[in-house]
């Protein structure tokens, strides 16, 4: 026995903005109808349904899918609640992708989300405690660390701070539009955590993404345009322990490993078309491509730095606007595994690489400890 | 949408389970119930830690009382190195669903499954309003004690059963719990005795409610071959489903349970009788109504632990419930059993797990 092919066949996604007018049913229920209307499929054609989001303290609402089933078109149905974290968006996608995968449900619909204007996300990211330091106060040393190790220079942050930004402007789902973003408009924005500038980290947003996955027949039937998912994998590791190498996890490394065997990648750089990481912080973006293989170690930053991610470089990383961009935390992983999708799909309009066949979708979360990759593909069986 | 069985390709069984004792308060950390169960699912395997193919836990942060509760509960388990393993925020019986989902692919072959819950830090009645619809119904403070009353008090003006019945549920679930070692809440008493305390939520008594309870549950699948290799007595799960109903109370009717229905002809409840049956009855009414939903004969043994009536370690209740069929089946009390969850209010969620001693 083996899993069974799963592709993503409609996808759906909210404007990042603050979501004041809408309740968080209205939030979900927007990616939902978009996703299903970009499938060609009603909610009558969906089996089993899976959302994820970060902590229910975000937005103060515990166990949240007994109150969205019914926007979700869920009752009657299986409801399964994902939460690991930052990470969880991926998680969430790759969980519905097993269902599919299995064998048990054919055409599954899963949503990730958050209200950030509906509670205080750095509270809540300290862990509920407050004053605490957030997410940007636990990264900022390990970010110290890799520029000490890579001997990087400190504007291969501000690069990736520009280029998110201006891809943002080409995806009209993207929280920032800043139109006049520059490197001097990030170097002089307020210093956070250093060397983290206000530019340099990602907003409070609020949104929903969702994706509607079928098995063959399900493609077929439909006669849409499928992502196939060639590969997904997640590792997890403690969130500190003597010895342990913050800047270079050990399970983001083991992930990269068990995707790219999966996937029958051995050149990930070479072989991979495109990436969206999940990059809340512009140093992020070296050092996962480091810390996934996808450039040797101290090297990550030259790619930065010599425009190799861009959108019109040879490996173009968060063509979206990333995280940087949008942070609805518990859609930012599911947003970059949907991005990769569109890619594959040739359906990321202005922000479309041209010809991508294969994309990398990936998410982060906790210390730093969990991750969650996958790889969409145009082709089921890719010549790779 | 079309009706039919979902269908497990890859015979799936439990090969070893453990639960702790159910404590009104564990004064420890929630990682230590965990490794205790842990390592004990372990140990009755065989399996070296390190070879589990994908671990998957539920539990829930509101429970702490604190956001990413369930990251410090990794150390319970163990990830270095690193570990292939997810998480929901829902009772570990759901952990289980997704752990079976997984076994289907048909590249790993053990799943290790936990729930793990402390209600005692907080206070349940004004934590779990928060589970309700946060515009309509959340500010109304309307917890799931005073739902299950109005579910009770539905029951019983439509003359699906009294409070004699109730009283039966308890007086049983609490003798049976007496031979429970792991039950919180254990007595003989008698249905008149228990009729003569007075009302809690009329028309509940007191005893109607479950305990708040701390503990956790770990249980190990496996697939196939592997499953006969780790265990002697494998016990197979020949389905597992679950289904929602809508979070609008008043839309219900709540003397019934349609989702548990559903589940039921999911997983293929009636193609065999059932020996033994383990519901998650958090109010004793709940046994009548899943009774009927599942139209369980008169032959099948309820509860026999004593059900969450005499243990509710939130998050762990579901998947104790799967713990204690799988463990009389091995031990050769039944052939063939059944495993109910359920989240939310008035059994808003259910979610059935069929288990037999035969390999399917």
């Amino acid at each position: 026995m083996s899993a069974l092919p799963c592709a993503v066949i409609g996808t759906g996604q909210t404007k990042y903005k603050r979501r004041r007018e809408l309740t968080l049913d209205g939030l979900v229920r927007e990616a939902a109808l978009r996703a299903l209307d970009d499938a060609g499929l009603e909610f009558t054609d969906i089996d089993a349904v899976v959302i994820g989001k970060a902590p229910d303290a975000l937005e103060g609402v515990m166990m949240p899918e007994l109150s969205l089933c019914d926007a979700l078109g869920a009752v009657g149905k299986p409801i399964h609640r994902v939460h690991t974290a930052g990470s969880v968006g991926a998680s969430t996608a790759i969980t519905a992708t097993t269902l599919v995968e299995s064998g048990m449900y054919d055409t599954v619909l899963t949503v990730g989300y958050e209200k950030q204007s509906e509670g205080n996300a750095t509270w809540a990211l300290s862990g509920g405690k407050s004053g605490g330091q957030g997410a940007g106060g636990t990264f900022a040393p390990w970010i110290r660390e890799y520029i000490a190790r890579s001997k990087a220079p400190e504007h291969i942050g501000w690069l990736v701070a520009v280029k998110d930004r201006q891809n943002a402007l080409l995806n009209p789902y993207a929280h920032l539009h800043i139109e006049d973003i520059s490197i001097e408009k990030v170097r002089e924005s307020p210093m956070l955590w250093d060397p983290l500038h206000f530019l340099e980290s990602c907003p409070s947003s609020d949104g929903a993404a969702a994706m509607v996955l079928t098995n063959e027949a399900g493609v077929k039937r439909t006669g849409k345009t499928p992502a196939w998912v060639l590969a997904h994998a997640k590792r997890t590791e403690f969130s500190m322990f003597p010895g342990r190498d913050t800047t270079r996890p050990q399970a983001g490394v083991e992930c990269a490993e068990a995707l790219y065997k999966k996937a029958g990648i051995t050149n990930p750089r070479e072989q991979i078309d495109c990436a969206e990481l999940y990059v809340p912080f512009s140093w992020y973006e070296p050092m996962w491509l480091e810390g996934h293989l996808l450039a040797e170690e101290g090297e990550g930053w030259k790619l930065t730095d010599a425009g190799d991610t861009a959108l019109d470089g040879s490996f173009p990383v968060n063509m979206s606007g990333g995280v940087l961009s949008s942070n609805p935390i518990g859609a930012s992983g599911m947003i970059r595994c949907l991005e990769a999708a569109d890619q594959v799909r040739g359906a990321c309009g202005e922000h479309q690489v041209e010809g991508a066949k294969l994309a990398l979708g990936h998410a982060y979360g906790g210390a730093a400890q969990y991750f969650a990759m996958w790889i969409a593909s145009a082709e089921l069986n890719p010549e790779l | 949408m079309v009706s039919r069985a979902t269908t497990l390709r890859e015979p799936v069984a439990v090969v070893a389970a453990a639960q702790t004792k159910s404590h009104r308060r564990f004064e420890d950390a929630e990682p230590q119930l965990i490794m205790e169960v842990v390592n004990q699912v372990i140990e009755q395997s065989g399996l070296d830690r390190h070879d589990i193919g994908f671990t998957i836990a539920g539990s829930c942060d509101y429970l702490s009382g604190m956001p990413f509760a369930f990251v410090s509960n990794i150390d319970g388990v163990g990830a270095w190195p690193p570990v292939y393993e997810s998480h929901v925020e829902m009772d570990g019986a759901f952990a289980l669903f997704e752990g079976v989902v997984r076994l289907q692919l048909g590249d790993i072959d053990t799943v290790l499954v936990i729930g793990s819950g402390k209600s005692s830090p907080g206070t349940p009645r004004n934590v779990f309003p928060l589970q309700t619809d946060p515009y309509t119904m959340a500010p109304l403070g309307l917890d799931p004690i005073s739902l299950a009353g109005l579910q009770a008090d539905a029951m019983v003006r439509a003359g699906t059963a009294t409070e004699r019945d109730f009283a039966e549920v308890v007086s049983r679930s609490r003798r049976d719990a007496m031979s429970n070692p792991f039950a919180q809440v254990a007595k003989d008493i008698s249905v008149d005795d228990l009729l003569a305390e007075p009302y809690h939520t009329t028309p509940l008594r007191q005893h109607d409610l479950p305990p708040i309870s701390d503990g956790a549950c770990a249980v190990l699948l496996a697939r196939g071959a592997t499953a006969e290799q780790l265990s002697d007595n494998p016990v197979w799960i020949t389905g597992i489903d679950n289904r929602i109903e809508t979070h609008h109370f008043g839309h219900c009717d709540l003397t019934t349970s349609p989702s548990t229905s559903l589940a039921a002809e999911k997983v293929g409840l009636h193609d065999g009788p059932i020996d033994v049956a383990e519901l998650c009855v958090r109010y004793s009414p709940e046994e009548i109504v899943l009774r009927q939903a599942m139209g369980l004969a008169d032959g099948t043994t309820i509860n026999p632990s004593g059900g969450p009536l005499a243990a509710h370690p939130v998050m762990a209740t579901g998947l104790i419930r799967i713990a204690e069929v799988a463990t009389r089946l091995a031990n050769g009390e039944g052939r063939r059993g059944v495993a109910h969850a359920a989240s939310g209010a008035c059994l808003q969620q259910n979610q059935l797990c069929v288990l037999d001693r035969e390999r399917p």
